[in-house]
């Protein structure tokens, strides 16, 4: 078990250094960053000093070098566009988005999850057919769309809850939340609906589809047989061997959630890391992109980490090394 | 007949489809009495094991029972609400499925699953149930029993496994247990070794069995009499010896025929010629009268009904044996 997670560790380490690799070796060809730091009336003598200063006429290798070993200690350098070191930048705008994301997926999993078992048990129902159909739409609709038209429905003509921003936010900590306050909590709802909504119908249709095969399977039918409530065969025996496979589509998708909170975000103007980049891309701000790339990179590699731990929890087969001693 | 365990009346079970109702099994009446081992066999399809799902209200949607009756001592069980049948499933009519490496939930221990199963039925503890689950792993023949019980499916080969269905299947003791080719998917070197064991713990609890099966050796072995399904209608019901001995149906003959034996001499096996009809393609009159050698006219456009043979309850649909001045056919149309 405990070579088991090392292996992962170790792993995970490499992932993260290709992603550094990449990323660093990508953003030198998205513009030159001088050029959007100084004014037009900037001295070429000027121009190579601030070059210097920033470490760009280094060798390629001593580059990434330096960049990866700072990264490790946190350090992704200054903002080019703000002057601000670039960890200060993220760390300040990071609770926005892990709030936006928790609550939406959140609110995609414990949705999806029972739609899903709802429809895949009541199958033939008009509620079901109805879920089904409005599913769809959830899939279809593209994530900006859905944030418009529910900023135009709930925000422009009814006038319940805000467009944009976080509301009001209290800091605790170093960590500012908008849990606390109504206006922060009524400033969420939109945009988490708006984030979750794919997430929850893309959980839904999977939970529906594994739970289909796994009612069909013999042990269902041998738990029925044996006399066992209808309530202890569908949740005590088939939602646990649905939930295997859905775990790791479930993992994966709240670090998409994470990912694609950008778009979301920027409707929303919601002050997260998502608007921050966006931001930074607009200005060649490479420091900034870097570090939010190795970001959603590390939180990847963490929930793959903990959605294979999770499976070991579930799975028993998967205990090779405990069953390999018997027989 | 009154005193049987179960009686099954003129069972008829459909599945409506798109091209019209499908007629899976016909007519098919039968009883087992307390106590008695009842094998049923015929070929891929010919309604054995829906008539085994038909008993105990597991009929897959859209199947489903269209006419007849199913009485278990006395009491009709085919018409019960959906709490009322989970009741007897497993505590009054317990089942063993054909595969024992899909029987058994993987995710949950065999402990687990056998406790969940003997608590559902009966009102005792946590420990008494697990002291019950040891005591008939013990029985059915797993080692190490009171170690093992924490171990799940996947630690066990294929016929421990089946052994632990068993278990399960015997744990609320059943009055009647319906072994669904309890050992089509093992090795052949286990096989017998199930089939001792249901016989066994059954005769011990003074549970009765129906063996549904393909497998003709099987049950000249186990079985006190037997019923021969075709084509979801009964050829032939009567005692193991008879009906194996002398075979009236020539559908029974031919399968009787097909069997190799030591002692044959001939160089071929007798085999039937052509395959059973499908669902949606029953010919009219008997639904062997395709394949049958000594079929005539009346084959053709009349069904036969099971007609009682003898004094120890033989019957068989066939008009081979129909002699328009038998008083045996009202006798069992009655």
């Amino acid at each position: 078990m405990l070579a088991y997670i090392i292996r992962r560790i170790l792993q995970s380490v490499l992932v993260m250094l290709v992603v550094a690799l990449v990323s660093f070796a990508l953003f030198r060809f998205v513009g030159d960053p001088i050029n959007s730091m100084v004014g037009q009336e900037a001295s070429i003598a000027d121009r190579e000093a601030l070059r210097d200063q920033l470490g760009l006429n280094d060798p390629f290798l001593s580059q990434f070098a330096t960049f990866v070993t700072r990264a490790a200690q946190g350090d992704f350098g200054i903002s080019y566009r703000l002057q601000q070191p670039v960890m200060e930048l993220i760390l300040s705008r990071l609770p926005a988005t892990l709030e936006l994301a928790l609550v939406s997926g959140v609110l995609a999993f414990v949705f999806g999850v029972g739609f899903g078992v709802y429809t895949a048990l009541r199958r033939n129902g008009w509620v079901s057919n109805t879920i089904m159909t409005v599913s769809l739409i959830g899939v279809s609709l593209p994530t900006f769309l859905i944030g418009v038209l529910l900023i135009w429905v709930f925000a422009v003509e009814l006038q319940w809850l805000p467009s944009f921003g976080r509301g009001e936010t209290v800091e605790i900590g170093g960590w500012t939340t908008g849990f606390l306050t109504p206006t922060g909590r009524a400033s969420l709802i939109l945009p988490a609906i708006t984030l979750g909504l794919y997430q929850m119908t893309l959980i839904m249709r999977l939970v529906r589809a594994e739970m289909l095969e796994v009612l069909r399977t013999d042990y269902i039918k041998f738990a029925r047989a044996r006399g066992l409530s209808n309530r202890a065969v569908n949740f005590g025996h088939a939602l646990k061997n649905t939930m295997v496979p859905v775990i790791t589509i479930t993992g994966l998708q709240l670090g998409s959630i994470i990912a694609f909170a950008i778009i979301t975000e920027t409707v929303f103007q919601w002050p997260g890391v998502g608007a921050l980049f966006i931001n930074s891309v607009r200005f060649v701000d490479v420091p900034v992109m870097a570090a939010y790339l190795m970001m959603i990179a590390l939180v990847f590699v963490i929930i793959n980490l903990i959605v294979d731990l999770l499976y070991y929890a579930v799975d028993p087969r998967l205990r090779v090394d405990r069953a390999a001693t018997r027989h | 007949m009154t005193d049987a365990l179960l009686s099954v009346r003129n069972l008829r079970v459909e599945f409506p489809t798109r091209r019209g109702v499908l007629t899976a099994i016909d007519d098919v009446s039968f009883d087992i009495m307390p106590g008695e081992v009842l094998g049923v066999v015929g070929e891929s399809g010919a309604g054995k094991s829906l008539t085994g799902a038909a008993i105990i209200g597991l009929l897959e949607p859209p199947g489903r029972i269209a006419g007849g009756e199913i009485l278990l001592k006395g009491e009709r069980i085919d018409n019960l609400g959906a709490e009322a049948m989970r009741r007897i499933r497993g505590k009054r009519i317990g089942m063993v499925f054909q595969d024992p490496l899909t029987s058994l939930n993987p995710l949950y221990t065999v402990a687990q699953q056998l406790i969940e199963t003997i608590r559902t039925h009966a009102d005792i503890s946590e420990s008494e149930a697990r002291k019950k689950a040891i005591a008939l792993l013990d029985r059915v023949g797993i080692p190490a029993a009171a170690r093992r019980i924490d171990d799940y499916p996947h630690h066990f080969s294929g016929g421990m496994r089946q052994r632990v269905v068993i278990a399960l299947a015997l744990c609320a003791e059943p009055e009647l247990v319906i072994a669904d080719e309890p050992t089509t998917a093992l090795d052949v070197s286990v096989q017998s070794q199930i089939i001792d064991l249901i016989k066994e713990i059954c005769a011990e609890r003074g549970a009765a069995v129906m063996l549904i099966t393909h497998d003709m050796g099987v049950i000249a072995e186990t079985a006190d009499r037997v019923a021969v399904l075709y084509a979801g209608r009964i050829a032939e019901i009567g005692p193991v010896r008879q009906v194996i001995t002398a075979p009236e149906h020539p559908y029974t003959a031919g399968l009787m025929g097909s069997i190799p034996t030591l002692t044959q001499t001939d160089a071929r096996l007798v085999q039937i010629p052509g395959a059973m009809p499908r669902l949606n393609a029953i010919p009219q009159g008997c639904a062997f009268n395709p394949r049958c050698e000594k079929a005539f006219d009346r084959c053709f456009k009349e069904r036969p009904a099971p007609v009682l043979r003898d004094a120890d309850g033989r019957k068989v649909a066939c008009w081979l044996y129909d002699a328009i001045d038998t008083p045996a056919k009202e006798q069992a149309n009655g």
